[in-house]
């Protein structure tokens, strides 16, 4: 159905009087008929019609005032007139549903791939979601491609029930874990080797009583649902991200001369079972929540584990936690991490005769050393450093 | 549940959160954690494993109620029907 | 001159080689231009040529550089092949007019009847020292005008024979030769039968990254490429030589081998030459990147006056150096 609107007769002219109408309802009308009359301010004007086909209803009145655009008639086309026909022979035409086709939304998320690299991927039939980009902003290269087709491998998801039974699932050849092991291995060697070769390294320790702050953990997680439970290592990081507040040399690196780093990112030593360790950070320890940490462990210890963090988890660290844990060692003096500072070391909890008012009793200790770089600090710094991680232990309210 | 395999579960869950090492070899009186070195993020995710697949929630000062796979299997006969 | 198998002569040598062979083989050809007759040129080029030639071959023009580009361009469609010489490319701003308006564009204007067979050849880019406004590089500029042929020299064999090939051309060609490198000295083979004005040049082979230049870059690149190949990235170093038509086959083809670029001018990145060969990679080799095209520019500012901000502000050697380790090892 065509509209037939009042025209504009002129750059200025808003409405216009409908005078007469020069044509009736069924009338067949073509391009260049005049269609009616039309009263402006420009005097008496014939508007002629620009379609072609059979005139329908008329919508206004003879006599009446409307403004430009406004639809005065309806035309019919010839093609429409001629469908109209056929289609009370034919049964009724299907509508067709106009359905959205929603963007494809890819698979690899916020994965990048080169063009050459996904080009060949499609061109072997690769799923290339799964596999670990090398290239620049993490993007999948050519490389990676090649890599993971000789080697298939799916990394190991840990914790979760759901998933089916590990001796089916875990696809990964022997090569591809020893040879990611090896080249950890060897990166950690050389940073290792690196640190004691220039880092003039300091040690003090401090023995941390952990009885309120283990007690406060036991009642927060009572509060708490399994999967939301918190791990010392939460508040032993929250309580090291607050104490570089207040001794801001430790949270920094050193590059002839010591350079303070704004955010307090803590790496925190994950050990990788089949050997080897991995430092991603928990970016900003110092704003997060203990809840938060506990998150932020959650997610990055499996994807550790399985070799799968982002290139910022990795280099973004400004201070590097490394944490025994259970039965092991009951003190760890770490290695500096260059260029960072310092290395904070906690040792495994023991129990200790502890003595306090003159009584003699037996608490949880944890003993947590320091190694510094005598360049940036010195022993005097980080002893007070170390008072006040125990004194943010000794009131985890704090935290 | 049948307490074979309940023992099996337990077997799975565990090799699951340490692929590298046969927990069907473990002593039911060894300590699972010393012996598979399972460190405590990992015996959360035990734990946490336990609740999702078992249903069973074990608070944390029970957590040296649970330290071999015949005290584990002790304390669960407690919480389950175990046949 | 007849070619010779090896000479070892200077940049500025090469050049006034290729003008004299011109104005000995064919008399309508002219070098008109400031100071290139009875000072010998304001860079010494054309040094002994007014004594050969004559004041009818070799002409010293006011300075005007809009009244004497113009006059070249009249003589040119007249019938003469002069060899416009304006003394930098700074100065070619005074004369853009006739180049865009009247050189590039009186063929198509007159419907095909009007040749404009002229060779404007300008010094470019940073000289020593010059500062702001007398170390341009306008390359971009007149890359960017249909009508216009536009070469680079960015080697000692293209300074001795690329004059003779743009003569032999019936449109405009604009001519860019470099400051910094007329007095560099180096040993070549000139062959007149391979100086095409068509095409490209690939001045070494290598599979790692394709680093396309021109201009004062290339050598830059080649010695770069060296200290690369130590430490087991093999460049593969493409002079453009042509600017405009761009040869993109040439390019195209080393993308598609070593699937990774790196473009390296001296001019501001802005809008520039390798903004155009960035959008050809894109649009035709897309699917052979696989890692995202670099640029490595001038920097944008106005050129400083201070030696050592001036070398700060155009890639050097180890500029390029550290820019292909960080492209290759993903730094």
């Amino acid at each position: 159905m065509i509209e037939f609107q009042m025209p504009s007769l002129g750059a200025d002219m808003e409405d216009g009087t409908l005078v007469a109408w020069k044509k009736k309802p069924g009338d067949f009308v073509s391009r260049g008929d005049i269609i009616a009359e039309v009263e402006t301010q420009k005097g008496l004007i014939e508007i002629e019609v620009f379609d072609q086909g059979i005139l329908g209803e008329l919508l206004i009145k003879e006599g009446t005032k409307v403004a430009v655009g406004t639809v005065m008639a309806l035309i019919r086309e010839k093609s429409e007139i001629d469908v109209e026909k056929e289609v009370i022979e034919l049964q009724p035409i299907e509508e067709k549903v106009a359905f959205e086709i929603s963007p494809k939304i890819t698979e690899e998320r916020k994965q990048k791939i080169t063009p050459l690299a996904r080009r060949i991927a499609v061109e072997n039939n690769i799923d290339f979601s799964k596999i670990i980009g090398t290239g620049e902003d993490g993007a999948i290269t050519k490389e990676d491609i090649e890599k993971a087709q000789t080697l298939k491998y799916q990394h190991f998801k840990i914790g979760n029930g759901e998933e089916k039974f590990a001796k089916k699932e875990i696809l990964i050849k022997k090569e591809i874990i020893e040879s990611a092991t090896e080249s950890i291995r060897m990166a950690v060697a050389a940073a290792m080797s690196k640190s004691n070769k220039e880092i003039p390294h300091y040690y003090i320790e401090k023995k941390i009583d952990m009885s309120k702050a283990l007690k406060w953990l036991q009642e927060a997680n009572k509060n708490r649902t399994v999967k939301e439970r918190l791990l010392p290592a939460s508040l032993l990081i929250k309580a090291t991200a607050l104490a570089l507040v207040e001794f801001p040399d430790l949270n920094a690196t050193w590059n002839n001369g010591l350079q303070l780093k704004k955010e307090i990112n803590i790496g925190f030593v994950v050990s990788l079972r089949t050997g080897g360790i991995i430092v991603p950070a928990i970016h900003q320890a110092n704003t997060k929540t203990i809840d938060e940490i506990m998150a932020a462990l959650n997610d990055i210890i499996p994807r550790a584990r399985a070799l799968k963090l982002r290139s910022s988890e990795l280099s973004d660290s400004t201070i590097t936690i490394t944490n025994i844990g259970e039965g092991g060692a009951e003190t760890v003096f770490g290695v500096i991490y260059p260029p960072q500072v310092a290395i904070i070391g906690f040792g495994s909890s023991i129990e200790l005769p502890f003595a306090e008012n003159g009584m003699l009793g037996i608490r949880t200790v944890i003993k947590v050393t320091l190694a510094g770089d005598h360049r940036a600090t010195d022993g005097l710094i980080g002893s007070r450093f170390l008072s006040s991680i125990n004194k943010y232990l000794l009131n985890p309210e704090l935290l | 549940m049948k307490e074979d395999e309940l023992k099996k579960t337990i077997y799975q869950m565990l090799k699951e959160i340490a692929p590298d090492t046969e927990p069907l070899n473990l002593k039911d009186e060894e300590n699972i954690q010393e012996t598979l070195y399972i460190d405590s993020y990992d015996a959360l995710q035990f734990i946490v494993a336990l609740d999702e697949r078992l249903g069973v929630e074990i608070p944390e000062q029970d957590y040296g109620k649970v330290k071999s796979i015949k005290d584990l299997i002790s304390y669960l006969k407690t919480k389950i029907k175990i046949t | 001159m007849i070619d010779n198998p090896k000479v070892n002569i200077s940049y500025r040598e090469a050049i006034k080689q290729g003008i004299r062979e011109a104005l000995q083989k064919d008399e309508h050809i002219f070098l008109m231009g400031e100071d290139v007759g009875r000072y010998g040129g304001a860079f010494a080029v054309s040094k002994g040529l007014l004594a050969e030639f004559g004041e009818e071959r070799i002409i010293d023009v006011p300075l005007s550089e809009s009244g004497f580009v113009g006059a070249g361009i009249g003589a040119a469609i007249a019938g003469m092949k002069p060899i416009i010489e304006v003394m930098t490319v700074n100065f070619s701003l005074l004369a853009l007019d006739q180049i865009v308006n009247n050189a590039a564009t009186l063929l198509h204007m007159s419907g095909g009847q009007c040749n404009v067979p002229v060779v404007i050849r300008m010094c470019s880019g940073i000289g020593r020292q010059l500062a702001a406004q007398h170390s341009h590089s306008w390359e971009s500029f007149y890359a960017h005008i249909p009508g216009l042929i536009v070469l680079s020299v960015g080697t000692h064999e293209d300074a001795r024979g690329m004059l003779l090939s743009a003569l032999k051309s019936p449109d405009p060609v604009i001519l860019f030769e470099y400051t910094a490198m007329l007095n560099l000295e180096k040993e070549f083979v000139f062959d007149s039968s391979i100086i095409n004005i068509k095409k490209a040049k690939i001045l070494r082979t290598g599979k790692d990254i394709s680093i396309i230049t021109y201009g004062s870059s290339v050598y830059k690149c080649l010695d770069a490429a060296i200290e690369l190949s130590k430490i087991g990235i093999e460049a593969e170093v493409i002079d453009l030589r042509v600017l405009r038509p761009l040869d993109e086959e040439t390019f195209l083809a080393s993308v598609a081998k070593t699937h990774r670029v790196l473009i390296v001018e001296e001019a501001w990145k802005s809008v520039s030459i390798s903004a155009e060969i960035s959008a050809r990679i894109m649009e035709k080799g897309f699917y052979d990147l696989d890692a995202p095209v670099h640029r490595l520019c001038g920097i944008e500012v106005p050129i400083p006056y201070p030696a050592h901000l001036e070398d700060a502000a155009i890639p050097q050697i180890s500029d390029i150096i550290k820019t292909v380790k960080k492209l290759i090892h993903h730094d």
